[in-house]
C-alpha cells in the first residue's frame, strides 16, 4: 500500500488510474445495457444529446452512449487478446534469443529485424484482407498478436543479455541449477516490469492498429468497437451532417483510453527503473 | 590568513529528497585548510571521504544537490581576498581557468567524442582569452604542448584515436593553458597502467616548477603523495585528521588513521604482514558522534566519543585533529 | 578500406536478405490462406448475371492466371513473381480495371514520398531541436508544460489525430479543404499549383509533423537530460565554456546519434502513420490508393503496394545508414 501511495504522488499515475478505473466501469457497464449492441432502430434516430439520452442517437437508430460501452469493451478484449498472445511470443523469443545466444539469436534477431524494417502495417493488413470473411474479435485480437511481437522481443532480448553477464548466472550456473530453473525463478521476476510495460504499450497499439483495421473495412462491422462506431459514423457522414456527437464519442473516448494507458506506463515504469529513480532523486 | 585558498569551517552537504522524505550527506563537514603557493598540495583519504566535494567547493562549484550549510573559501586574488562561494555565475567563470582550474577524475572521458581535440582546446581558449583569432589560439596552444613534451599534432586528432594515458596527459596540459595560480586535480592516475601514470605526475611536476603555482592533487593512494607533494593533508569521514609537511606525516605520522595508512604502504625489505584498517568507512549520511574515527580506532580512549577533536599544533606545521595527542588534555571538558 | 568492410558491406547484405525475405513472405502469405483468387473473380463475375460458356470460362481462367502469377509449379510461380518485381509489374487493377497497377503506383507515389520525406525530416529536425533545449533546461517551468503537453499527443493514434485536425481545421474553423486534392492535372510549375498543393498537404503534414516530432521530442528530451550529465560536458561547464557552445556542439551533437540509428528503425512505422494520414485527408498518395483497395477488394493494388513499400522503406533505411558515419567519428576511424 505504501507503493500505491507512492505512485500516486506522480500526477501521472492517479490521473492515469482514475481514468483507466472510469473506463473500465463502462465497458463493465455495458453488461447492464438495455439495447441490444447490434439490433437497429431501437431508439428514434440522429438525436442530440439530452438529459435523458446522455450521448445522443446515431443513424442506425442506437444509443450512442450504450453503444459506446460496448465498443470500450471490445476494443479492450482484442488489446488485451493481442497483448497477452504477443506478450508470450515476445518473451519466448527474446529469452530464448537472448540466452541462448550464437545461432539462436542471430536467426531470431534476423527474423525480428526483418518484422521491424518491412512496414508491418501493409502486411497486416494484406493478411486481413485476405482472411475472407471480417474479423472477429478473437481473430482481430490473434491476428494483432501475431504482427505485435518484435519490437518487445527485441527489448526483453537486450534485457536478458545484461542480466546473463550478472553474477547472480554464473553462480547459478556453476551451482548445477537447470536453464530453466534460472530463466524462470530468477530472470522472469527481474524482467516482470519490463514485460509489463511493453504489455501496456502493446495494448496501446492494438487499439490503435484495430481503427485503422475497422476504417479499412477488415473488421466486422456487426461487433462495436471503438473502431467500428467510427466507421459507422463516417460512412454516414456524421460530420457533414453536423452529428458531432457520434463521431467524436469513440474519438475522444480512444483519447481518454490511451492516454490514460501510456500515463499509467510510463509513471510504472519509471518508478520500477531504479536509474530513474536515482536522476529524480538528485534532481532538485 | 597566509595561504593562497582559505577554507574556513566549511560545511558542505547534499540534499537528497525522493518522494518527500529527505537524506543528508555530510561530505566536508567543519574543514579548515590553508593552501600556500607555490606547492604541491596532497589531500589523502579512503574512497567516500569528501576528496572530491571538497575540491568542487575549492572550485566554487558547488550546485545542487550539493548546499552550502556553513563556511568560507578564499581566494587571494592580487593581494586582496575574495569570497569564492558567492561569486556570480559571470565572476566565477572569468576566474575559471585563468585564475584555478580543474582536471576532473577520469579524464579520459573528458573530452567530446565528435569533435577534434583541437576543437575543444578553442572552446576553451575562446570563453576566456579575448581579441584574438582562432589560429593564434592554436599555435599559442600547440606551443603549450611542445613545451611540456607533448606533441602538438595530438590536436587534431579526435579523443579515441588516443589511449587514455594520453588524454589524461592532454586534460593536465589544457588546465594548465592559461598559466593559472591553482590547479585542482581529482585522482589524476586512477585506472592507468604505471607507467602512463609516471608520465602524468612528472608532467605536473613540470609544470608546477614552469609556472611555479599550485596544484591540490587529491589521491587515495599513498605512494604517489610520498612521490610529488610537498605538504598534504589527511581526510577522514569529511574532516580533516592530520595536516603538515609530506616528510613529516610520513615519518612521524600522528593520527591513529594516518599511522593505518602509512604503514599499508609495502617498502622494500618489509616482510611483515600489512594491517589494514579495520572495519569499514563510516556513512557520510549518519557520521560517528565525537571523533568519526573513534569507531575503529585502537587507541580509543573514553572522550573520544562525545566531543569532535579539532585541528591542534603539534609542532608548527605539523597540526593533528586527534584527543590523545594533546600536549594538555582537557579531558573533562 | 576497412570501414567499407565491417560497416558498409553486411548492411548491403542485410538490405539484400531483407527484401528477399519481404517478397517471399508477401509471396507465400496469399497462398497459405488457400484464397484461390481466380475461382474468386469468375464467380463474381457470374454472380453478376452474365453466364458465360464453358471454352470462355477457361480462356478466362488462363488470363487470370496469367494476370496473377499463378500459372505453373510453385518454383515456377515464384519465379515468376521475382521477375515482376524486378520488372516492377503486378498485374492490372481490379477497380481500375484494366490500368496496370505500376501506373497508379507511378501517379500516387510522388505526393507519398514528398510527403513522407518533408513531413518526416520537418518533424525530426524540430522535434529533437525543442526536445534537446527543453531536455537542457529540464528544470525551467517552460519545459515542463510543454512536456505534459506532449505526454496528451503522443499516445493518440494517426488516424484519431487526423480526425481531430480535420474536423477542427476543416469543419469548424474552415481553413483547409475537406480533402480530396484532385490528380490527372498536369504538374505545372506555376505558383498557383504550388499553392494548391500547400493546401491541400498542409493539414496531413501538420498532423505528421505534430505527431512525430511528439516521439522525437520525448526521446531527445531524455537523452539530453543523460548526456547532460557525461563527463565531457561537465568538464566544458567547469571549464566555463560558453553555454551556447555547449547546448549545440556538446550536448546535441551528441545525442543527436543514437536519434539517427532511431530514426532508421521508426522509418516503417513513420511510412504506416503517412499512409493512414493519407486516408484521413483524401490525400492523393499510396495511403488513399490502400483505403480504395482495400475496401474493393483490389488483391493486385495491395500487393503491389506491399511490395513497393518495402522496396521504398529498405532502400530509405540503408541510405540513412550510409549517412550515420558523417556524424558519428568513431565509426569512421574503427
Amino acid at each position: 500500500m505504501g507503493v500505491l501511495k507512492d505512485l500516486f504522488k506522480d500526477y501521472r499515475f492517479a490521473v492515469g488510474f482514475i481514468l483507466i478505473c472510469f473506463l473500465s466501469f463502462l465497458a463493465v457497464a455495458s453488461f447492464f445495457s438495455p439495447y441490444d449492441p447490434i439490433e437497429w432502430l431501437q431508439v428514434p434516430r440522429d438525436k442530440a444529446p439530452s438529459w435523458s439520452i446522455i450521448l445522443g442517437t446515431n443513424s442506425k437508430g442506437q444509443d450512442v452512449f450504450w453503444e459506446a460501452t460496448f465498443a470500450i469493451r471490445n476494443s479492450l478484449i482484442i488489446a488485451l487478446i493481442a497483448g497477452l498472445i504477443s506478450r508470450v511470443i515476445a518473451v519466448l523469443v527474446g529469452f530464448i534469443a537472448g540466452y541462448k545466444g550464437s545461432i539462436y539469436d542471430r536467426v531470431l534477431m534476423g527474423i525480428t529485424d526483418g518484422l521491424l524494417v518491412i512496414p508491418l502495417f501493409l502486411i497486416l493488413v494484406l493478411v486481413a484482407m485476405l482472411l475472407r470473411e471480417a474479423l472477429t474479435l478473437v481473430s482481430t485480437g490473434l491476428l494483432l498478436a501475431f504482427f505485435g511481437w518484435a519490437w518487445d522481443a527485441r527489448t526483453i532480448r537486450s534485457q536478458v543479455l545484461s542480466l546473463r553477464e550478472r553474477e547472480f548466472t554464473l553462480t547459478s550456473v556453476l551451482s548445477g541449477n537447470g536453464t530453466l530453473s534460472l530463466v524462470s525463478k530468477e530472470y522472469l521476476p527481474l524482467t516482470i516490469p519490463l514485460i509489463f510495460s511493453t504489455l501496456i504499450n502493446n495494448i496501446a497499439w492494438a487499439i490503435g492498429m484495430e481503427i485503422v483495421l475497422a476504417i479499412l473495412g477488415l473488421v466486422s462491422l456487426d461487433i462495436p468497437t471503438l473502431g467500428t462506431t467510427l466507421q459507422w459514423a463516417i460512412n454516414y457522414q456524421a460530420m457533414l451532417l453536423g452529428h458531432w456527437w457520434w463521431i467524436l464519442t469513440p474519438v475522444i473516448l480512444t483519447i481518454l483510453l490511451l492516454v490514460a494507458l501510456y500515463w499509467f506506463s510510463i509513471s510504472v515504469s519509471e518508478y520500477l527503473d531504479p536509474r530513474m529513480r536515482i536522476q529524480r532523486i538528485g534532481a532538485k | 590568513m597566509n595561504g593562497l585558498i582559505e577554507v574556513e569551517q566549511l560545511q558542505t552537504f547534499y540534499v537528497l529528497e525522493y518522494l518527500g522524505k529527505k537524506k543528508t550527506i555530510k561530505a566536508v563537514n567543519d574543514v579548515t585548510l590553508s593552501i600556500p603557493e607555490n606547492v604541491i598540495y596532497g589531500i589523502a583519504g579512503e574512497s567516500g571521504c569528501g576528496k572530491t566535494t571538497l575540491l568542487k567547493a575549492l572550485f566554487a562549484s558547488i550546485e545542487p544537490p550539493l548546499q552550502l550549510f556553513g563556511g568560507k573559501v578564499s581566494y587571494l586574488i592580487k593581494n586582496n581576498f575574495i569570497d569564492a562561494l558567492s561569486l556570480n555565475g559571470k565572476e566565477k567563470r572569468e576566474l575559471r581557468w585563468s585564475y584555478i582550474s580543474y582536471i576532473p577524475q577520469g579524464s579520459m572521458s573528458v573530452f567530446n567524442p565528435v569533435k577534434k581535440l583541437k576543437v575543444t582546446y578553442l572552446d576553451f581558449l575562446e570563453s576566456h582569452v579575448r581579441g584574438k583569432a582562432g589560429r593564434e589560439l592554436l599555435s599559442l596552444a600547440r606551443q603549450h604542448l611542445e613545451q611540456l613534451g607533448l606533441s602538438p599534432q595530438v590536436l587534431d586528432a579526435f579523443p579515441h584515436q588516443l589511449s587514455g594515458g594520453m588524454r589524461q596527459r592532454i586534460a593536465i596540459a589544457l588546465s594548465a593553458l592559461l598559466k593559472p595560480q591553482v590547479i585542482l586535480a581529482d585522482e589524476p592516475t586512477t585506472a592507468l597502467d604505471v607507467v602512463a601514470q609516471r608520465a602524468v605526475l612528472q608532467l605536473m611536476r613540470d609544470i608546477q616548477q614552469e609556472i611555479k603555482n599550485t596544484i591540490v592533487l587529491v589521491t587515495h593512494d599513498m605512494g604517489i603523495h610520498a612521490n610529488i607533494t610537498t605538504c598534504m593533508a589527511i581526510m577522514y569521514a569529511g574532516k580533516i585528521v592530520e595536516v603538515g609537511p609530506t616528510q613529516e606525516i610520513f615519518s612521524n605520522p600522528l593520527h591513529p588513521y594516518t599511522k593505518f595508512l602509512i604503514h599499508s604502504l609495502p617498502r622494500i625489505g618489509d616482510k611483515m604482514p600489512k594491517k589494514s584498517v579495520p572495519g569499514a568507512p563510516p556513512s557520510l549520511l549518519n557520521p560517528p558522534s565525537g571523533c568519526p574515527f573513534h569507531p575503529r580506532c585502537p587507541e580509543i580512549s573514553d572522550f573520544c566519543q562525545d566531543k569532535v577533536p579539532d585541528l591542534n599544533n603539534s609542532t608548527q606545521n605539523h597540526k593533528v585533529a586527534c584527543w590523545l595527542r594533546r600536549e594538555s588534555c582537557d579531558c573533562n571538558s | 578500406m576497412r570501414f567499407f568492410r565491417d560497416y558498409l558491406v553486411p548492411r548491403i547484405i542485410q538490405y539484400i536478405v531483407v527484401i528477399f525475405c519481404g517478397i517471399t513472405a508477401v509471396f507465400f502469405i496469399p497462398r497459405l490462406t488457400g484464397q484461390n483468387p481466380v475461382l474468386e473473380m469468375i464467380a463474381q463475375i457470374q454472380s453478376q448475371g452474365s453466364t458465360l460458356d464453358p471454352t470462355a470460362v477457361e480462356s478466362l481462367m488462363e488470363t487470370l492466371k496469367e494476370l496473377y502469377g499463378l500459372k505453373g509449379t510453385l518454383f515456377q510461380q515464384y519465379i515468376t513473381t521475382w521477375k515482376r518485381v524486378f520488372a516492377l509489374d503486378f498485374g492490372p487493377s481490379f477497380f481500375q480495371f484494366p490500368t496496370p497497377v505500376s501506373e497508379l503506383l507511378k501517379t500516387y507515389l510522388p505526393w507519398t514520398i514528398g510527403l513522407f520525406a518533408t513531413s518526416t525530416l520537418i518533424s525530426w529536425i524540430l522535434g529533437n531541436i525543442l526536445g534537446g533545449i527543453a531536455g537542457y533546461f529540464s528544470r525551467k517551468n517552460w519545459s515542463k508544460i510543454i512536456d505534459a503537453l506532449i505526454m496528451i499527443i503522443r499516445p493518440i493514434p494517426h488516424y484519431i489525430f487526423g480526425i481531430i485536425v480535420l474536423i477542427l481545421f476543416a469543419y469548424v474553423w474552415q481553413l483547409f479543404p475537406v480533402g480530396g486534392m484532385m490528380l490527372g492535372r498536369r504538374t505545372v510549375l506555376n505558383w498557383r499549383f504550388i499553392m494548391t498543393i500547400l493546401r491541400y498537404s498542409f493539414l496531413p503534414a501538420m498532423t505528421l509533423v505534430i505527431l512525430g516530432g511528439a516521439v522525437w521530442f520525448q526521446q531527445m528530451k531524455l537523452l539530453v537530460q543523460n548526456v547532460k550529465r557525461e563527463d565531457y560536458v561537465q568538464y566544458a561547464q567547469t571549464g566555463g565554456v560558453k553555454e551556447r557552445f555547449i547546448i549545440y556542439r556538446y550536448v546535441l551533437r551528441n545525442a543527436m546519434l543514437p536519434q539517427i540509428t532511431q530514426l532508421a528503425l521508426a522509418l516503417g512505422q513513420v511510412f504506416s502513420g503517412v499512409l493512414i494520414v493519407e486516408m484521413v485527408f483524401s490525400y492523393p498518395g499510396i495511403g488513399l490508393l490502400l483505403y480504395r483497395g482495400v475496401t474493393r477488394g483490389d488483391y493486385n493494388l495491395v500487393m503491389g503496394i506491399t511490395v513497393l513499400s518495402i522496396l521504398t522503406i529498405t532502400t530509405a533505411v540503408l541510405i540513412l545508414d550510409l549517412f550515420y558515419p558523417l556524424f558519428d567519428p568513431r565509426i569512421r576511424h574503427k
